[in-house]
């Protein structure tokens, strides 16, 4: 078995590319599969936050690279799902302290043990960027339905594709349904008319998402959450299998779901 | 490997290397060699390539980026008269041109080639950050997203959605038209003016766009097509 290398990145800052590394991470494992997730945002990492795992960080990504630990003594084990890993970045050094072939090299050395490694991106595009995109086998872009940040986007894809690393796959993050009826935000049509590439799914925005980010739970695990089942249908795409987008733009069926999710519909 | 063959030059903001002839991954390796062999020199440097008309795809050009950086030397430009290697290190980001001299010649490009009425054509999405430049016309099949710029000196037709910055007849042609199934441009220019798309609603139609009385006006291109 040899692990498939994911590339979660967005170009903008604060679409939401650190909450889905560890959503998607969380959901892929909590399917029995066996994953990594890698913070490549080294200087500012928080994707250990994210996942709860602050306080048990004693080696990180650079640490690896420069030999001071074995690449296993960086792997932090979750404590939520076995066989969930993350692999931190240092905070108190910057991206120049990792090169593209650094990222190949740890990347393939994780490969035989694991299922799944997921890459968080710094946003930007520029050393970060591409030490993330370096080893990916796929890389998945996401964007939240702004102008701003579908331009980012675009300009994302377009360098990846100059890259060759095949046409990335989009998600949509923290569409908000009842704007997208009000003609206030752009529709998922919209973006996916624009950017062209394969919609892998579209993430409601959920107030839910705050709060687990903020305890260090992904969503994911949250059963009765609609973003935690936006991310668990993703997980079960990238798996290969085919589940509906989750209908988000109805007035009936989920859109009720989704009311009662922000605590305004009775159904 | 004899490190004689590879000539480096001291420029004004950098190092120019010319690898014009020979095999291109002996060539790579050869200059990996004298760069290894002279680390302080190299190091922090910006390092311009002249790969003269050689070939080089995205991906032989990023691993060299990639490969460079590895050793703390960024990749300026690569200087090449093949197309293809020039739109490769566009894409990558890479600059194709250094300014040896004054900005001058590329308005002389642009004038010098647009009685030949040459064009290129394009079969792929134009997204953010993508300049086309062409000196003839140019002719794209697929969307022009915002953020792209296309510069003809010719014609400009986009068999999709036109949403970029377009500047048709760009050498002065005022003669120039600018052609697209959904013409909604960031900004159109048509030799020397310079008009931004007014709202619209409603089905997009095939529209072109060309000066009259010195404004640029759009026009509904079956209308159009009947006169």
């Amino acid at each position: 078995m040899s692990a498939k290398v994911l590339t979660i990145t967005s170009g903008k800052g604060g679409v939401g590319k650190t909450t889905a590394t560890a959503n998607i991470g969380a959901a892929l494992a909590k399917t029995g599969q066996r994953v990594a997730c890698i913070d490549a945002d080294i200087g500012l990492r928080n994707l250990d936050v994210v996942m709860g795992l602050e306080n048990r960080i004693v080696y990180d990504l650079v640490d690896a690279v420069e030999g001071r630990c074995r690449l296993n003594q960086a792997m932090i084990k979750d404590k939520h799902i076995p066989d969930l890993y993350l692999i931190p970045s240092a905070q108190t050094r910057d991206k120049t302290a990792v090169s593209p072939s650094d990222m190949i090299r740890i990347c393939d050395e994780l490969r035989k043990d694991l299922d799944w490694i997921i890459v968080d991106s710094p946003a930007g595009i520029e050393r970060g960027f591409k030490n993330a995109i370096a080893p990916a086998d796929e890389v998945i872009v996401i964007t939240n339905p702004e102008v701003s940040a579908v331009r980012d986007a675009d300009r994302i894809i377009g360098i990846v594709e100059a890259e060759e690393k095949g046409s990335p796959r989009l998600l949509i993050n923290r569409l908000n349904p009842e704007m997208v009826k009000q003609n206030n935000m752009l529709s998922s049509d919209d973006v996916v008319d624009l950017l062209a590439i394969h919609l892998l799914g579209i993430i409601p925005e959920d107030i839910g998402v705050l709060i687990s980010t903020n305890k260090g739970t992904p969503i994911a695990l949250d059963d009765k959450s609609l973003a935690g089942q936006a991310y668990r249908n993703i997980a079960q795409r990238i798996l290969g299998e085919n589940v509906p987008l989750l209908d988000l733009d109805k007035g009936s069926g989920f859109f009720n779901r989704i009311s009662s999710v922000f605590g305004s519909g009775e159904k | 490997m004899q490190s004689q063959e590879i000539e480096v030059k001291g420029i004004k903001n950098g190092i120019l290397i010319e690898i014009k002839e020979g095999d291109w991954s002996l060539e790579e390796a050869a200059l990996f060699e004298h760069i290894d062999q002279n680390k302080s020199f190299f190091e922090g440097a910006k390092l311009v390539i002249d790969v003269g008309g050689r070939v080089l795809k995205s991906p032989d050009l990023s691993s060299l980026r990639n490969a460079l950086s590895d050793r703390e030397i960024k990749l300026w430009a690569i200087l090449s008269t093949s197309l293809v290697t020039e739109r490769a290190s566009q894409d990558l980001g890479l600059l194709i041109k250094i300014d040896q001299s004054s900005p001058a010649p590329e308005k002389d490009l642009i004038n010098s080639l647009l009685d030949g009425d040459e064009a290129i054509f394009l079969k792929r999405t134009l997204r953010s950050g993508h300049k086309v430049k062409h000196p003839g016309h140019i002719v794209v099949l697929g969307d022009v997203n915002p953020g792209a710029e296309i510069v003809a000196g010719g014609n400009i037709i986009v068999w999709g959605k036109l949403r970029g910055v377009v500047h048709a007849g760009a050498a002065g042609d005022t003669n120039a038209v600018v052609c697209s199934l959904d013409l909604s441009p960031t900004q159109l220019r048509i030799a020397d003016k310079i008009s931004i798309s007014p709202a619209k609603k409603g089905k997009t139609r095939p529209e072109i766009a060309q000066l009259e009385d010195g404004q640029v006006t759009a026009r509904d291109w079956y209308k159009f097509s009947k006169e």
